[in-house]
């Protein structure tokens, strides 16, 4: 259990969060640049005192402003891997590694170098410098160096944003496996809605130097009141889904979930495997009545629940398919022309090839499925 | 023809005594100064960097004056030093390293202070959060990162030492086994009508010297600066 609130005043921006969430998993800290995420770990890691406030993790106070407790960050053991990298240009990768290592209690580490080594991949860098390594290598020794401290919780501060795709590609499924692997609770900043789609669990919405919501991911991404800040491109519902069969004929995977099924481009995944998958708005298409000769595959029956109300010629729709949350987006036009209300029952139409990669997220302990699906 | 007269020897002696003991001397006091004007904003801290440049411009023989003024037997702090414990640095070689320190200290903190600005503070942060005290990550980052630096300038202050003048013979004049460093040796046989064939001498053994010293340091610097940045 996380409990933080604090203030603290940088320059003309204010800080003010207060939220609390369970410790396990991938908490991920979303919101625009600026909005003062970073700033929120920094609090969290004691690099950034509050002016007041406190901070428990897991019922350890690591600052309480009333008590006059502030842990220093070399006290409170919270791994912290940073945006670039921050290797020490003058040690070589090995004693790069092991540097938080040595300095934690020895009876409070279970992590050792050979079994980092072995998940990152590393092991024939140990004995390079930081200088001669490439931006996504210097970042699997910095997850490697952070989580050899063998730390309570690990906060990752935008770690893949100085990294171009594919280098992002390398890097996410180490960080999946980290969960799985490690049992270590994650604090991930991003302002990439794909990077949370695909790791967290509970999501925490920040603009402005305020949290605006927590809760799990698919609660959170299907509130219509939230959309502003979870970006009009961006928008989507986020669907836990179960693999169902698969149609090797034409290469499709068929997907269920509470709404119905999807068929969507084809997955390397086991049967029953469990899977997140975000639609986007703007994919999702309205009719009121089951088409026929339509290439769609996807036409699943719903209920509008709610009309966005936007002073604009697009209109968000959120849709409720057996208890799972769909959000369309669609003109003022159109709405007008079917007479689109609450209540109405409709046909939600989705694309599968509109369904990719980077919208599908692991659930559970699963293989990389992005590898064997290439 | 290659062998050193008695003169020499005892000049050169004086000389490389002279200057390590007050780069060794001023080293902490230059490293600390640097430190407090790269890192820290005071009250006073025109002030400290005013004072700390003015050998720099003043004339040497300003300087040494000022040292005697301070520290001769009858000065304010040189009576302290002689009643406390017995210590007389004027006219001797004790006082030739501290007038040669005060020279050099304003190259010596500038080449620190240089190198401790280029240290990239976030990887301090980082070595916080890796379990590191404050004390632990000067030791085992900072001071690795800015050690060309603090090379730098004990070289510059060495090879500035070596050459002092100005500020030593006003401070500790010109004594024969006690003050008479290279510099002022071959003050000497100048003055004297006999002493060219000496003095030129004493001018080979003075650039070889310093060119010996700025070799070593460059070839220092550059295996830390590999280190670095490889």
């Amino acid at each position: 259990m996380l409990e933080l609130d604090v203030t603290c005043q940088l320059g003309t921006f204010a800080l003010e969060a207060r939220f609390s969430c369970e410790t396990a998993g991938i908490t991920a800290i979303f919101g625009r640049s600026g909005a003062g995420k970073t700033s929120l770990v920094n609090t969290l890691a004691g690099l950034l005192q509050p002016a007041r406030g406190r901070i428990l993790l897991r019922g350890q106070t690591l600052f309480d402003s009333q008590r006059g407790i502030n842990l220093p960050p070399e006290k409170r053991r919270l791994g912290y891997v940073f945006q670039e990298g921050r290797l020490f240009p003058h040690l070589s990768v090995r004693r790069n590694l092991t540097y938080g290592y040595k300095r934690a209690p020895a009876a409070e580490r279970p992590v050792g170098l050979d079994q980092v080594v072995a998940l990152l991949g590393i092991e024939d860098l140990l004995e390079r410098r930081p200088g001669a390594l490439s931006g996504g290598e210097k970042q699997r020794v910095a997850l490697g160096r952070a989580l050899l401290a063998n730390p309570r919780l690990l906060l990752m501060d935008e770690p893949l944003a100085a990294l171009d795709q594919p280098r992002k590609e390398e890097i996410l499924p180490f960080i999946e496996q980290l969960k799985d692997q490690l049992d270590l609770p994650i604090v991930y900043v991003s302002h990439s809605m794909q990077e949370i789609v695909r790791l967290a669990d509970t999501l925490v919405l920040m603009s402005n130097g305020r949290i605006e919501a927590v809760g799990p991911l698919e609660e959170v991404t299907s509130r219509l009141d939230l959309r502003p800040l979870t970006g009009r491109y961006e928008a989507g519902a986020v669907l836990t889904t179960t693999v169902a069969g698969q149609d090797r004929t034409f290469g499709l995977t068929e997907l269920r979930f509470a709404g119905g099924r999807l068929r969507v481009p084809h997955l390397g995944l086991p049967l029953g495997q469990q899977l997140r998958v975000r639609i986007r708005a703007r994919d999702v298409s309205i009719a009121l009545a089951p088409p026929e000769n339509i290439s769609i595959l996807n036409i699943i029956p719903c209920v509008i629940k709610a009309i966005g109300e936007e002073k604009s010629p697009q209109i968000d729709l959120q849709l409720d398919a057996g208890g799972a949350a769909i959000w369309s987006r669609i003109t003022a036009r159109s709405r007008t022309a079917l007479g689109l209300r609450p209540g109405l029952q409709v046909y939600a139409l989705i694309k599968s090839v509109a369904i990719d990669r980077q919208s599908l997220g692991r659930r559970d302990g699963a293989e990389r499925f992005l590898a064997e699906d290439d | 023809m290659l062998e050193l007269t008695p003169l020499e020897t005892e000049a050169l002696g004086l000389s490389l005594r002279v200057a390590l003991w007050s780069v060794a001397v001023s080293l902490p006091f230059g490293l600390a100064v640097a430190w407090l004007l790269a890192r820290y904003d005071f009250f006073g801290k025109t002030v400290l960097n005013v004072v700390v440049h003015l050998p720099l411009v003043l004339p040497p023989v300003v300087v040494g004056y000022m040292l005697l003024i301070l520290f001769g037997r009858q000065g304010a702090l040189g009576a302290w030093l002689y009643a406390s414990f017995g210590v007389s640095l004027a006219f001797t070689w004790e006082g030739a390293a501290l007038a040669a320190a005060v020279m050099a200290f304003p190259l010596m903190v500038r080449a620190m202070r240089l190198s401790i600005e280029t240290v990239d503070r976030k990887l301090e942060t980082a070595a916080r959060t890796l379990g590191a005290s404050r004390a632990n990550v000067f030791v085992t980052i900072t001071l690795p990162l800015i050690m060309p630096g603090i090379l730098a300038g004990a070289v510059l202050a060495f090879a500035r030492s070596l050459g002092e003048f100005g500020a030593t013979i006003t401070f500790v004049s010109n004594i024969p086994q006690e003050t008479r460093t290279l510099p002022l040796a071959l003050y000497s046989l100048i003055q004297s009508p006999s002493g060219e064939a000496g003095a030129l001498r004493l001018v080979v053994l003075s650039v070889l010297l310093s060119l010996a010293a700025l070799g070593a340091s460059e070839a220092i610097a550059r295996r830390l600066r590999a280190r670095i940045s490889d």
